[in-house]
């Protein structure tokens, strides 16, 4: 191994220890890591934003400009002028007495963001998750098919749809609150809560199989690949 | 002070303690644990494995170093499958880091003898086209032209002059999509704009943390398939046939849940039984 990537590896190992202290309390040495990480984070973050946007998507855009059909002049887009006039524009937060500029640019962004998705969310996160509720009581297809056997293939089979139907009606009531949740709508809200809360369980179980799996990263990093390294040292 | 108020009043760093041991054990035992395979990893492998060869399959590397123990596997045994099934791979990334995971990945699978004996070309079975910013707008942008979005590959050469890219113009040409997404552009804006508006075939790997917010989509046939979390890498290893590091966190990942299931219940039983006593003494008095 050579030096400098025995090298990058101490370093590596030693900012995973110094993040990882931190579970035993506050210290400088965590400190020191973390101020790293969020100056590097920060610098790394400004490179590819001016290099990967600003520089392409705006600078170039202009630069080039386009060439006028009937007199093969140059001439500017003046679509990418618009966007950088909106870009400065959106800078004049830091300037207290201009601060009130910002809100056009910010008004744009809002807008055209609002109305290019309306129509994906509505469609992709409305429309076809409606459909795809519109289900038989029970999944006659998936019986006829014959296919899986054992408990959790049964209960997909003849109660799984059902407990898609309840659970978005339940789960819709519960969030209707032009109408007070007691009795029967009070007791269908408190079902929508179960599935709510069975929604939840099953978000923090993932939540912390991926928290997990990240520490296992670094303490896989650290036996495979740090630990030899200080063993063999470097050549 | 009883057994209960003990458990209750525990310092936090013990269980910490407790949960680093369990998950660095089992590196050091021989032990492996079998995954049984979930219906969205098996209709993710049979929709792969339906595809015929020469096949386009676009893959979207989105994602940075932070989630590599958990996408790193999964892209491992795609590119692998994928490979052996002689499919061509179209590869970029919406993340900037994303093709240098290409390339990280790419490095581990030629490792593998079989991989390098299939003689495989850049250019002509695979290529990392590289980063693009935009999010969804880049998406939106492919499926009028992957070439205007992606003017060249990593190495600097034309897309047009790509062989693998040269009868491919958008999404209509491409067969299959899979994307490994570890937040925001992913999964997500994939479902959203290639696949329910340019009708993509859609397959998609995620961070656990992730996964529940792409079930709904898998359940609506909006997504092909599903590779959630470390779990989901494991199956997919495990139907593919090329066990790699899922399959071995899986064991650290089963103890450390055992851990925290037992203190779950553990700490639960504790502060009933507090509550309990303390009815109890206020009854008496």
């Amino acid at each position: 191994m050579v030096f400098s990537d025995w090298l990058s590896l101490q370093v590596a190992a030693l900012l995973t220890l110094g993040i990882v202290s931190f579970l035993y309390k506050d210290n400088p040495f965590y400190k020191i890591c973390e101020s790293i990480f969020l100056g590097i984070s920060a610098g790394y973050w400004f490179v590819v934003l001016f290099w990967e946007n600003m520089v392409p998507k705006l600078y170039d855009n202009i630069a080039l400009m386009t060439s006028d059909p009937v007199t093969g002049a140059g001439v500017p887009r003046v679509l990418y002028v618009i966007a950088l006039i909106l870009g400065i524009m959106m800078l004049m937060r830091l300037f207290p007495k201009l601060g009130w500029l910002s809100r056009w640019p910010l008004s744009v962004v809002v807008g055209a963001t609002a109305g290019l998705w309306f129509l994906t969310y509505l469609n992709s996160n409305a429309l076809v998750q409606l459909r795809a509720t519109l289900l038989p009581i029970v999944a006659f297809a998936a019986i006829r098919s014959g296919e899986g056997t054992g408990l959790v293939s049964w209960f997909g089979k003849y109660l799984g749809n059902l407990t898609i139907i309840i659970g978005t009606v339940t789960g819709l009531i519960y969030f209707y609150f032009s109408k007070e949740h007691r009795g029967v709508f009070g007791q269908t809200a408190r079902i929508g809560i179960y599935f709510l809360m069975v929604t939840f369980g099953a978000s923090f179980g993932y939540t912390v199989m991926s928290r997990m799996s990240l520490l296992i990263g670094r303490i896989d990093f650290l036996i495979t690949e740090w630990w030899p390294s200080v063993t063999a040292g470097w050549m | 002070m009883t057994f209960a108020d003990r458990i209750l009043t525990i310092d936090r760093r013990w269980i910490f303690l407790v949960v680093a041991v369990a998950l660095t054990v089992p590196f050091f035992l021989n032990v492996t644990c079998k995954s049984r395979v979930s219906p969205e990893v098996r209709t993710l492998f049979a929709a792969v494995e339906a595809l015929r060869p020469n096949s386009k399959v676009l893959i979207s590397f989105d994602y940075d170093p932070a989630s590599e123990p958990e996408l790193n596997p999964m892209a491992e045994a795609f590119l692998k499958f994928a490979f052996t099934r002689r499919l061509k791979l179209i590869m970029l990334g919406l993340w900037p880091q994303g093709p240098l995971e290409v390339d990280r990945n790419l490095a581990r699978v030629f490792e593998d003898e079989q991989i390098r004996a299939l003689d495989l070309q850049y250019g002509i079975d695979y290529v990392n086209l590289g980063y693009q910013s935009g999010n969804e707008f880049a998406i939106q942008g492919m499926g009028a032209s992957i070439h205007n979005v992606f003017p060249a590959d990593v190495r600097g050469t034309p897309t047009g002059d790509i062989p693998i890219m040269q009868d491919v113009q958008n999404f209509s040409n491409i067969d299959f999509v899979f994307n490994l997404s570890a937040g925001y552009p992913g999964t997500v804006e994939w479902v959203q704009v290639a696949a329910d508006r340019f009708g993509v075939t859609l397959g998609a790997g995620n961070t656990a943390v992730q996964a529940p917010l792409a079930y709904p989509y898998l359940g609506a046939g909006q997504l092909t398939g599903l590779l959630g979390g470390m779990k989901g890498g494991a199956e997919f290893e495990e139907l593919t046939g090329f066990e790699g590091k899922a399959t071995k966190y899986m064991v650290s990942q089963t103890a450390a849940h055992l851990v925290v299931i037992l203190f779950i219940v553990v700490g639960n039983a504790a502060f009933f039984a507090t509550q309990r006593r303390a009815r109890k003494l206020g009854g008496d008095a």
